[in-house]
């Protein structure tokens, strides 16, 4: 493999409190050297980045790939070009497929498949639950030593109080955090979107915010009984965000995320029973996303995922009770953020790189998330002021549900390295 | 000729987005219509030739056979087709079925479906006129325009009345279409049941939530009282149809305290000694069978109104009339 | 208020002379007033069916039934147009009209368009014995065979002209008015 020198670049790197012109060496697989400037080795590959931004790897903890089972919505060679793509250099495949992952055979695949689509990396997750059915706790010491970073029963919640704290405890043996999807199923029951005015205008049935916080707030308590790693995902609420906060002051060892449509998008969006605006939870309202962007912003929530949730086009050209749950999110992530969040002020770039890079990688222990020397060599470039509109036709992902088509966004991914080899490359 | 040149689009989806103007023209158009019906052959040729499908996933007996009598008054032509006589049954999507009549170049379909934004989902998906008949828990625009129609021929007037729908709000389409048409005629709109049927954020609508059937009559001029489906029952939204009755239920003892005549609306089926007691429904207020014989020139109305047309040759036929 | 392109033709005597003398021809057309019924055509024929009740009940002492007709909802261009006509109403007399002497009233004759229109409407309430048509003003230009029995009177009318007959009920006067129409409009 030849060595990297990318030249001139803006590289941030909160770890190292690094915002700075630098050139930054990848040899090897990993990260050797970082200084103003740099003489490039006889055989290296040299970037000219000057103008673009240097971090990290991004990486997504929450992904839909769909393989086994669903490959007509996405693969996961498709699914992890599509992160390349959208500059993430590793995600975490969800175990919710047909079969479900919940054997370590079946991580195994995932981690195969992974390694051969050669884009982004893919950490499998391995089910909380046999079938992800809430009854019976999974092999998860096999799951992990297959390579499951996490375990999650994840599309549903671990309904089950008794279930979730076997499963906190029993994991700390392994190191890993037990992620879970917060939804009170009693609660939400026939629901499609957020509970309110709007559901009632177009008479849909409503999930009320409650569904999710009576879930997270069980979790947290659980969380204090059990002192196991919890990690809460696509957290949608102004009162879940408020419980997460409350418990990180007592110290319970809980983590949290947030995806992009649930802090820049409302129920609002569903109008006109627009599927791509189905998902679960559901898009809430102004003083949610307000609270989820302040939680972002003082590390309450310590990461944005993307839920990224690909589905074929004709199932969700259907009437909205009909329509599937999700939409995808790889491609527009990055952009969207920088273009909503960090142009308006309301976050810096550097603490955007924290929570898409530093922050996942912390949350579930993975390499990366760092520039020091002899860490990994998951680098992504991006231009935080190039132009362009979100399009179905260029998306790498085999579905386009998304309700950001036609947005104009600022910032996007250049280069995306995984292991000191480029695996994506803009134009 | 005077003529109220107003465009009321291809579609009837719902009242929610019709203009006050918009609504009259309907009730206005329905009122001529009602002539009809009483004729010794009771047709006319307007609709000749015109291609109509009754399109109904949910089982409806009133609902069809009075857009049937309607498109027959009016001589279309018309095909039922039903759920399980249908290849929807085998699992067709809505789309598909969509464009299936799309080829076969039919003019106008009427559909029902379980689902909220079914009607509005084909409407954006065909060229025929789409009309709603009912569909899922969003609207049921014909039955919104009977109901206005049925106050406004016994009080003269929807304007300025207390109009209060009774019963299982959460799950209703005529519930939601009785409350913007009657808002936007300027009836003053409450409704009462018990909290587990009503949707939230409906006060926010600009309606009035009673929370009692005594506190509803002593206020009302007019109770339109929905049907209370058994299933809610099987739900748990109420403990049962018997606590309904004796808790919401519109019996002549509760109307004996009204305060004036009130007129009584039921949408139909009626259940009776649920929701409505068999002597109210049968009652000198009850206007229940009023209401049947005025969908049927609501949905007339609808169908003259809404068919065909090309609006660029109205002006030319306006002045070949005028001479 | 003077308008060049409106030239009056009858005024309010000439029309009601006009109907005195309808009047006494239906009359006599009929051999009296034995079953016979006056119907409108909405909206001015409604009027000036009036108008002959009035004369024919002065003339015999006898007030014939009378009815009025819409048409619209048998006009044969209405695929053509949008957005849709407002429907007037019908009402027949009680007694029905099988085995009557039906007079079709309109205030003018042109295309004979409306009259087709009427006359099929009018056999789906019954049959007739008789129809006759009766109109103020005839002013050619028929495009089906279709003649009237009684005029008031006939007109000559040049392409760009129209022929407005006015009522009292709805224009505020009796009379006849020979339009010449806006070149736009013709």
């Amino acid at each position: 493999m030849r060595p990297i020198l990318l030249r001139g670049g803006r590289v941030i790197d909160p770890g190292q409190r690094l915002d700075a012109t630098r050139d930054l060496l990848l040899q090897d697989g990993l990260v050797t050297a970082i200084a103003p400037q740099l003489a490039a080795p006889d055989d290296a590959e040299v970037l000219e980045v000057r103008g673009l931004a240097v971090c990290p790897g991004l990486i997504d903890l929450h992904v839909h790939l769909r393989e086994p089972g669903g490959e007509h919505k996405e693969t996961i060679a498709t699914g992890a070009r599509a992160a390349a793509a959208g500059g993430f250099t590793a995600v975490c495949a969800m175990p919710n497929t047909d079969p479900a992952i919940d054997d370590p055979a079946a991580v195994g695949f995932v981690l195969a498949e992974g390694r051969r689509a050669g884009g982004a990396r893919v950490y499998p997750t391995g089910a909380i639950s046999v079938g992800q059915k809430g009854e019976r706790l999974t092999e998860v010491g096999e799951l992990v030593h297959a390579g499951a970073v996490a375990i999650t029963d994840d599309g549903y919640p671990v309904m089950d109080s008794g279930l979730m704290r076997i499963a906190l405890e029993y994991s700390q043996t392994f190191g890993i955090p037990v992620a879970d999807h917060p939804e009170d199923l009693r609660l939400s029951a026939g629901g499609v979107m957020n509970e309110g005015l709007v559901a009632t205008r177009l008479g849909l049935r409503g999930i009320p915010r409650t569904s999710e916080d009576v879930m997270i707030v069980r979790d947290l308590l659980l969380g204090d009984l059990t002192q196991g790693r919890i990690h809460l995902q696509h957290v949608s609420t102004a009162g879940g965000a408020d419980a997460i906060r409350a418990a990180k002051a007592r110290g319970v060892p809980v983590t949290a995320e947030v995806t992009p449509h649930h802090l820049l998008l409302t129920e609002e969006a569903v109008e006109a029973y627009r599927t791509d605006a189905k998902m679960k939870p559901p898009l809430r309202t102004a003083a949610d996303t307000e609270a989820l962007r302040a939680a972002l912003a003082d590390g309450t929530i310590d990461c944005v995922a993307t839920d990224h949730a690909p589905h074929h086009y004709d199932e969700k050209e259907q009437a909205f009770d009909d329509a599937p749950f999700g939409i995808v999110g790889l491609e527009t992530a990055l952009g969207l953020l920088i273009t909503k969040l960090v142009k308006p002020g309301l976050l810096d770039l550097a603490s955007l790189v924290d929570r898409m890079s530093c922050g996942p990688a912390r949350a579930f222990s993975l390499p990366g998330g760092t520039l020091a020397p002899k860490s990994v060599a998951d680098v992504t470039v991006f231009d935080p002021a190039g132009e362009w509109v979100v399009d179905r036709a260029s998306f790498y992902s085999k579905s386009q549900n998304s309700p950001f088509v036609g947005w104009k966004l600022t910032g996007r991914a250049k280069i995306t390295i995984v292991g000191g080899k480029i695996v994506w490359k803009d134009g | 000729m005077t003529q109220r040149a107003l465009a009321l689009g291809k579609d009837l989806v719902g009242l929610e987005h019709l203009s006050a103007e918009q609504i009259q023209v309907f009730l206005d158009t329905a009122e001529a219509f009602k002539e009809i019906s009483e004729r010794p052959i009771k047709k006319v040729p307007v609709l000749r030739g015109k291609t109509i499908v009754n399109l109904f996933f949910e089982p409806s007996t009133r609902t069809r056979i009075s857009f049937e009598f309607a498109e027959k008054r009016l001589s279309a032509d018309t095909v039922n087709i039903a759920t399980t006589a249908s290849s929807v049954a085998k699992g067709e999507t809505l789309v598909d079925t969509a464009r299936n009549l799309e080829a076969m170049r039919i003019d106008m379909v009427v559909v029902r479906h379980w689902a909220s934004g079914a009607a509005k989902f084909l409407a954006e998906r065909i060229r025929s006129n789409v009309i709603n008949a009912g569909d899922g828990a969003h609207e049921h625009p014909t039955q919104g325009l009977l109901d206005l129609l049925t106050i406004r021929d016994h009080r003269g007037r929807v304007a300025g009345l207390n109009v209060c729908i009774v019963g299982d709000i959460l799950h209703s389409r005529v519930a939601r279409s009785n409350i913007w048409g009657l808002l936007k005629l300027g009836a003053n709109v409450a409704v009462c049941s018990p909290k587990t049927l009503l949707p939230p954020g409906i006060a926010d609508l600009g309606v009035t939530v009673l929370r009692r059937i005594e506190e509803a009559i002593e206020w009302a001029d007019v109770l339109n009282v929905l049907r209370l489906q058994l299933e809610r029952m099987q739900a748990g939204y109420v403990p049962s149809l018997r606590e309904y009755n004796r808790v919401f239920g519109v019996s002549k003892v509760r109307l004996a305290r009204a305060q004036r005549e009130i007129l009584i609306l039921h949408p139909g089926p009626m259940n009776r000694g649920v929701e409505i007691d068999s002597d109210v429904a049968d009652g000198p207020h009850s206007m229940i069978l009023a209401q049947v014989t005025n969908g049927v020139a609501v949905r007339m109305a609808v169908l003259y109104l809404l068919a065909g047309g090309e609006p660029e040759k109205a002006e030319a036929a306006k002045t070949a009339e005028g001479a | 208020m003077h308008d060049l392109n409106r030239v009056p033709i009858m005024d309010e005597r000439a029309v009601l002379r006009a109907v005195g003398r309808m009047a006494r021809e239906l009359v006599e057309r009929n051999a009296g007033t034995d079953d016979l019924i006056m119907v409108g055509v909405q909206r001015r024929g409604s009027q000036l069916a009036e108008l002959l009740v009035r004369e024919i009940e002065k003339a015999e002492g006898d007030r014939i039934a009378s009815g009025h007709l819409d048409i619209t909802l048998y006009r044969d261009d209405l695929r053509a147009i949008g957005p849709r006509p407002v429907i007037g109403t019908t009402k027949l007399p009680a007694g029905g009209i099988d085995d009557k002497a039906v007079v079709i009233v309109d205030d003018v004759l042109y295309t004979g368009r409306t009259v087709r229109a009427a006359l099929n409407e009018l056999m789906d309430f019954g049959r007739p014995s008789r129809i006759y048509l009766c109109v103020l003003v005839d002013r050619g230009g028929r495009e089906l065979p279709i003649q009237p029995d009684v005029v008031g009177r006939h007109v000559e009318v040049m392409g760009d002209q129209t022929v407005e007959v006015l009522v009292p009920e709805l224009d505020g006067r009796l009379g006849v008015d020979l339009v010449t129409l806006p070149k736009e409009a013709a």
